[in-house]
């Protein structure tokens, strides 16, 4: 792989991650992180739709007409998103239940908005897949971090499955929205204490 | 009357669409640096808010819904139903009424609009819009309860936007550890204040 | 890039039939599966809190089909006389639906447990047969949580007495609080408590099961370990069984049982 590529799909990760350094995408992610499960299902369909968006916004960048261009990006999400909820609701109908109005948010997901316009008009296709999916990844990574403390210290378990015993008292701050504000704090804390460069002047 | 004061008080604090849904936080986060702009953003997602939602609610009722095209008489569209275009219409409904508001400041109200004006396409796109118009669908709401849930929210909203940059500008003067500077403690401030909003949880009216 | 409006318009015109056709295509073909889906998640609930199937174990959709139909007895009441009421097809009955429509709902009293708005003049119960006996009663119920509506299922026994169990079909309670009300633990507490109060000539007076906050004394018939964290979810469960048990609800229906028997 071209160092270009690569650097496209490693750099959303932890040098450039979409929520904890641009701040984008904040919304849906923290409703659907009580559980690992839901995590896993809304990282995966946020993968999909935003690099199938970048793949449908970079091919038709030169035609996209400068004064809607705001309304078509939305359109094409949109439906991308009105395919992905249909699947979810025919194939995985449990989790689809518990994600309800949240898939539905993918939409005003700010990542796959602000990747349509900062990278996919402005690059090929082939780029925009790739930034895609490293963005998408960037966004699964604080996802399921959260996911992942929230499930086992509010309901001591991984995956439902207990792994925390009986002697463990679930602390039901964390699976309330506090919980996931105070996770995602940690995260960004962690991240710059290894990345001291995305520090915030004062 | 009752019912629709305790609608709005439920919509500002108890379902605060910022503290106990997480929606619209991109731009929560993002805007809350400095007071004025809070209060321009806020002024911003009121007015969006309370257009959108009886409007999505009309559509809703009158196109989308199984059964709602009946006013139409014609038989074959009665019993259509085009909920699942749900998303598309709402969102479509929300980026055209945005773009209405802009031009129509821009041209009645010079002033509010150089205030407002850089905030407004941002709106488009702020998860509380569409995620009110989603709940207002499920909930199943009346015109008018929509109208109030709309304002409601978009005030709820506002507060929570208010508050945040007030505690931000306060805390420039404090000692933060350098990582946890900016944005990471932000998160934490906005979790302190969800679980101060969390006090509201419950409380039937 | 200037473009002329002639194209604008064009060009909008396009992207929405491509969409069109795309959302519209996924939503017809799919729409089969999810309507699927949707039925036999109810029945699945339905043949669990049946005593049927085990809540932890995978059952296959044909099996889920074939416990419905040899156990399951689908029946339409009438709210108000409690009797059976076969004017209306229990097939494709949607409960939900029939309680909004205005021409076959009536205004619920003000302010009841249930915090319910309309009422259902009829109502789609099961029974469980078993050895060509009546040995449950299916109950639909709902109630108001912290977030939402509540909406479950109730089993009785023949004697309309001993609780069989509860389980929910679809709420909006935070999971790992509210949300424990899936909890199969949980779940097991319910079996063989009792729904209703003795009167002093024995029979059976006003419904008293409750869901207690905290845990409920040791040989307590009527009380169920209250959810931790959820005193509201706890406090919605309880006022939905009060409600639905009542006379506004299954009361008229399970004298009428009591009276067959």
């Amino acid at each position: 792989m071209a160092s270009k590529q690569k650097e496209a799909l490693i750099d959303p990760l932890f040098n450039d991650n979409p929520i904890s350094l641009q701040v984008l995408g904040i919304c849906s992610a923290l409703a659907v992180t009580t559980k690992l499960e839901t995590s896993v299902v809304m990282s995966a369909a946020v993968i999909a739709v935003l690099t199938l968006s970048n793949l449908a916004i970079s091919l038709m960048r030169n035609l996209i007409p400068a004064s809607i261009r705001i309304i078509v990006q939305l359109t094409v999400i949109a439906s991308l998103v009105i395919i992905t909820d249909q699947v979810l609701k025919a194939f995985m109908y449990e989790i689809s239940k518990q994600l309800s109005v949240f898939v539905g948010l993918i939409i005003t997901n700010c990542i796959i908005m602000g990747r349509a316009e900062a990278y996919a008009m402005q690059n090929g296709p082939g780029m925009s897949i790739i930034d895609g999916l490293g963005n998408g990844l960037g966004y699964s990574i604080v996802l399921l971090f959260v996911g992942f403390f929230r499930e086992l210290f509010g309901s001591g378990k991984i995956y439902g499955v207990t792994v925390l015993g009986d002697w463990y008292q679930p602390n039901g701050l964390m699976v309330l929205a506090p919980g996931a504000f105070f996770l995602i704090g940690i995260f960004i804390w962690m991240n710059r204490v290894w990345k001291p460069d995305q520090i915030e002047a004062e | 009357m009752q019912e629709t004061l305790s609608l709005a008080v439920k919509a500002m604090f108890v379902e605060n669409m910022a503290l106990a849904y997480f929606l619209g936080m991109c731009s929560f986060l993002a805007v809350s640096k400095k007071v004025d702009t809070a209060i321009g953003l806020g002024a911003a997602v009121i007015f969006v808010l309370g257009v959108t939602c009886p409007l999505n609610n009309l559509m809703y009722n009158y196109i989308l819904r199984e059964g709602a095209l009946s006013w139409t008489g014609v038989e074959s569209l009665a019993t259509m139903d085009l909920s699942f275009l749900n998303f598309l219409a709402l969102i479509g409904t929300i980026a055209a009424s945005v773009q209405i508001v802009e031009m129509t400041l821009d041209k009645y109200a010079p002033a509010l609009y150089s205030a407002l004006g850089i905030f407004l396409p941002l709106i488009a796109v702020n998860c509380a819009i569409l995620g009110a118009s989603l709940f207002m669908v499920e909930r199943d709401y009346s015109f008018s309860e929509s109208a109030v849930f709309g304002l409601g929210s978009g005030v709820g909203w506002a507060l929570a936007v208010i508050a945040l940059a007030a505690i931000r500008e306060k805390m420039r003067y404090s000692n933060v550890p350098g990582p946890l500077r900016g944005l990471g403690i932000t998160f934490i401030v906005t979790g302190l204040m969800a679980i101060g909003f969390m006090a509201f949880a419950g409380i039937s009216l | 890039m200037e473009r002329s409006s002639g194209y604008i318009i064009t060009f909008a015109a396009v992207v929405c039939l491509v969409c069109g056709v795309f959302v519209s295509g996924a939503a017809v073909s799919l729409k089969d599966r999810q309507d699927q889906n949707a039925v036999l998640d109810k029945q699945k609930k339905v043949l669990i809190v049946g005593g049927l199937i085990d809540p932890n174990s995978e059952t296959s959709p044909e099996e889920i089909e074939r416990l419905f139909k040899t156990n399951i007895t689908a029946k339409i009441i009438d709210l108000k006389t409690g009797q059976i009421y076969d004017k209306i097809s229990s097939d494709g009955f949607e409960q939900e639906k029939y309680t909004k429509d205005p021409t076959t709902s009536i205004e619920a009293p003000a302010r009841n447990a249930a915090g319910a708005k309309r009422l259902p003049k009829h109502a789609l119960i099961y029974e469980r047969q078993k050895n060509g006996k009546l040995d449950r009663l299916i109950l639909p119920v709902n109630g108001k949580g912290l977030w939402g509506p509540l909406y479950g299922y109730f089993a009785l026994a023949s004697d309309t007495n001993t609780v069989k169990g509860i389980i929910f079909y679809k709420h909006q309670e935070t999971p790992g609080l509210g949300g424990e009300i899936e909890n199969p633990n949980w779940m097991s507490l319910w079996p063989g408590k009792k729904a209703f109060a003795m009167t002093k000539d024995g029979g059976l007076g006003k419904p008293k099961i409750e869901v207690n906050k905290g845990p409920s004394k040791d040989g307590d018939e009527y009380g169920i370990d209250g959810l931790s964290g959820a005193t509201i979810t706890s406090r919605g469960v309880t006022g939905m069984l009060q409600f639905w048990l009542g006379d506004n609800g299954f009361g008229p229906y399970l004298a009428q049982v009591r009276k067959g028997q």
